[in-house]
Parts: C-alpha cells; sequence; structure tokens
C-alpha cells in the first residue's frame, strides 16, 4: 500500500487516508439531504467521483486499480440510469403519467418526505459520481499511454 | 453594498482572468487563471443566492482543473508566433465592441430592473412548489420533479460520454494487441 515508487510522498498519502471517507460522507450527506438543503445529486456525485480522484491521485493507478472495482463501477453506472427509466415508467403505471411524482408529498422538512425525488437524487448521484471517475480514469490512460497494459 | 456592485466587482474580476488566461505564455498559469474566472462564477452565485449552483460550478472547478492539469502540462505544446497583423486585429476588435456597446445604450435604458419582473411560470412554483412536491428545496422541486425530463436528458448525456470514451479505451487496447480485461 505505501509503496514509495508509485504516487505521492507519506504525507500526502496519510493525509488522503485519514480524510477520503469524510469527503465521501459529505457527499453521501448532500445526496440523501438533496430535497432539504442545497446541493443535491449532482453536487453530492461530483463530490464522490473527486474522492476517488484523490485516491488516484496520491496512491497512483496500480493501487487504484485494486481498491476499486471497476467493472462493477460502470455496472452500477448503467444501471442507476435504467433505474432511472424505471422510475419514470412506474410513474406512468401508477401515476398516470411519465415521471409523475406518484409517492406523495409527504410532511415537509423530513428526511422521508418529497416523494420520488429522494430516490432520484440518489441515482443521479450514484451515476454522476462513477460516471465523472470512469472518464477522468480513460482520460488518464489516453494520456499516459497506459491503455494497453491493463 | 447591494448585490450589484459586488458582481460588478466579480465581473471585472472574471475579465481580468480570462484576459491573463490567454495572454499568459506559461500554459499552467494559463490553467490556473481559467479555474480563477471559474472561481468567479461560484462565487457570482452566491451573491445571487444560488447555493445548489454555488456548490456544483465550484466542484467542477476543481475537477476541471485537475483534468486540465492532468491533461495538458506535461504535453508539448505549440506556441503560437503572433503575427503582424496582429495589434491591427486587437485594435480593430476593441473599436468594434466599444462602437457596439456605446451604440446599445439606449437598449440598456429600457432593460427592466435586475431579477425583475418574475416571470409567471417561477412564481407558480415558487408559490406552489412547496404544497405540490413536499420538497423543501425548491431547486430540488424544480429539477427531479416538474422539469425532471431535463434530468432524464442529463443522464443520457453522462451516460453516452462514459459510452464514448470507454469505445476509445476499447479501441486503444485493441490496437496495442491487448485482449485482457480491465
Amino acid at each position: 500500500m505505501n509503496d514509495p515508487k508509485h504516487g505521492m510522498t507519506l504525507i500526502v498519502k496519510t493525509v488522503t487516508r485519514i480524510t477520503v471517507w469524510l469527503i465521501i460522507l459529505y457527499g453521501i450527506y448532500l445526496i440523501l439531504h438533496g430535497h432539504l438543503t442545497p446541493g443535491g445529486g449532482f453536487g453530492g456525485g461530483v463530490i464522490i467521483a473527486l474522492a476517488f480522484l484523490n485516491v488516484l491521485l496520491a496512491y497512483g493507478r496500480s493501487f487504484t486499480k485494486n481498491w476499486l472495482n471497476l467493472k462493477f463501477m460502470e455496472d452500477i453506472e448503467a444501471a442507476s440510469a435504467t433505474l432511472f427509466l424505471f422510475m419514470g415508467i412506474l410513474g406512468i403505471a401508477l401515476g398516470g403519467r411519465f415521471l409523475t411524482n406518484f409517492l406523495g408529498p409527504g410532511k415537509p422538512f423530513t428526511l422521508f418526505s418529497a416523494g420520488h425525488i429522494p430516490i432520484l437524487n440518489i441515482l443521479i448521484g450514484v451515476k454522476v459520481g462513477m460516471c465523472l471517475f470512469l472518464v477522468v480514469w480513460v482520460l488518464a490512460a489516453l494520456r499516459t499511454g497506459e491503455g494497453g497494459e491493463e | 453594498m447591494p448585490v450589484e456592485t459586488w458582481l460588478y466587482f466579480i465581473l471585472g474580476f472574471m475579465i481580468v482572468g480570462s484576459v491573463i488566461a490567454l495572454e499568459i505564455r506559461d500554459i499552467l498559469s494559463s490553467v490556473v487563471a481559467i479555474g480563477v474566472v471559474g472561481l468567479g462564477v461560484s462565487v457570482a452565485f452566491l451573491f445571487l443566492q444560488a447555493p445548489d449552483l454555488a456548490i456544483v460550478q465550484f466542484l467542477f472547478e476543481i475537477f476541471a482543473m485537475v483534468i486540465l492539469i492532468r491533461a495538458f502540462v506535461k504535453k508539448d505544446y505549440h506556441m503560437e508566433t503572433p503575427a503582424r497583423v496582429h495589434g491591427i486585429l486587437v485594435g480593430v476588435s476593441i473599436l468594434t465592441l466599444v462602437a457596439v456597446l456605446v451604440a446599445s445604450i439606449p437598449v440598456f435604458r429600457l432593460l427592466p430592473a435586475f431579477g425583475e419582473p418574475l416571470m409567471e411560470t417561477s412564481r407558480h412554483y415558487v408559490d406552489h412548489g412547496l404544497s405540490d412536491t413536499g420538497a423543501a428545496n425548491l431547486v430540488s422541486a424544480v429539477i427531479l420533479d416538474y422539469r425532471a425530463y431535463d434530468t432524464l436528458g442529463e443522464v443520457t448525456v453522462l451516460f453516452t460520454a462514459v459510452l464514448g470514451t470507454m469505445t476509445i479505451l476499447r479501441i486503444r487496447r485493441a490496437k496495442n494487441g491487448g485482449g485482457k480485461d480491465a
């Protein structure tokens, strides 16, 4: 894990190891409270992508490749897009129109309110987080010409 | 101070940043200047009381900075030598812009006050957003309930972006003769 040949110095690696989970937690908080406070699925997803990017920059490619399951990330990225469509079709089935808020408003200012908005926020957060990290991963491979070695 | 004064200050800051980004010789400094412009946009959103947009703009600025630095800084970089007519072109452009600005002063007088009037659709959202959707954050109510189609389009765009980059990676891998799984 602390291979000095890859990534940055020990100081950067230690700080990253401590802070990366806090960053991910903040992203999850923004996603879950998207219907109550500023933030939402998009901002929270970008924070999660930046946390993974932080690990990629600090520890290097080979460690990140072992740490993250990239195939699984691709899968849940595609699955969240499909689930977004599925929520829309569920709106047809239960509410009569595409993407209808079929769950009802609920009690405002509580976590479980606003119908399908939190669910869609979670789907968008997962989608954006995985998508942006994968795009950066591929772009970095193009720059260093490592695409063929994986 | 009123919001407009701060906005003028931030706008001037952003214009200076973009001019520096264009004119500076060192590519890393240029990328940092672009980041300064994005930061100005983020602060402007904060002054306009749009924290959602400010958060997303600020995060994307960091993201774009990382991508730009990683993608461009170490590459061989072709420095453009300014043409002989460069000075004349700049002068003509500045003169044209000033002429357009002076000619449009009467139009600026006719414009309504900043942020006024509230559109009919926006007023409906402000008045009925909480009771219709139950979401305390009105921005979430608009992008995920009233305008959920747009968000679906955005999800499609992101999906296509990942598909495109993955396709490029596959082509490179095939070209380099590797058939191993990523």
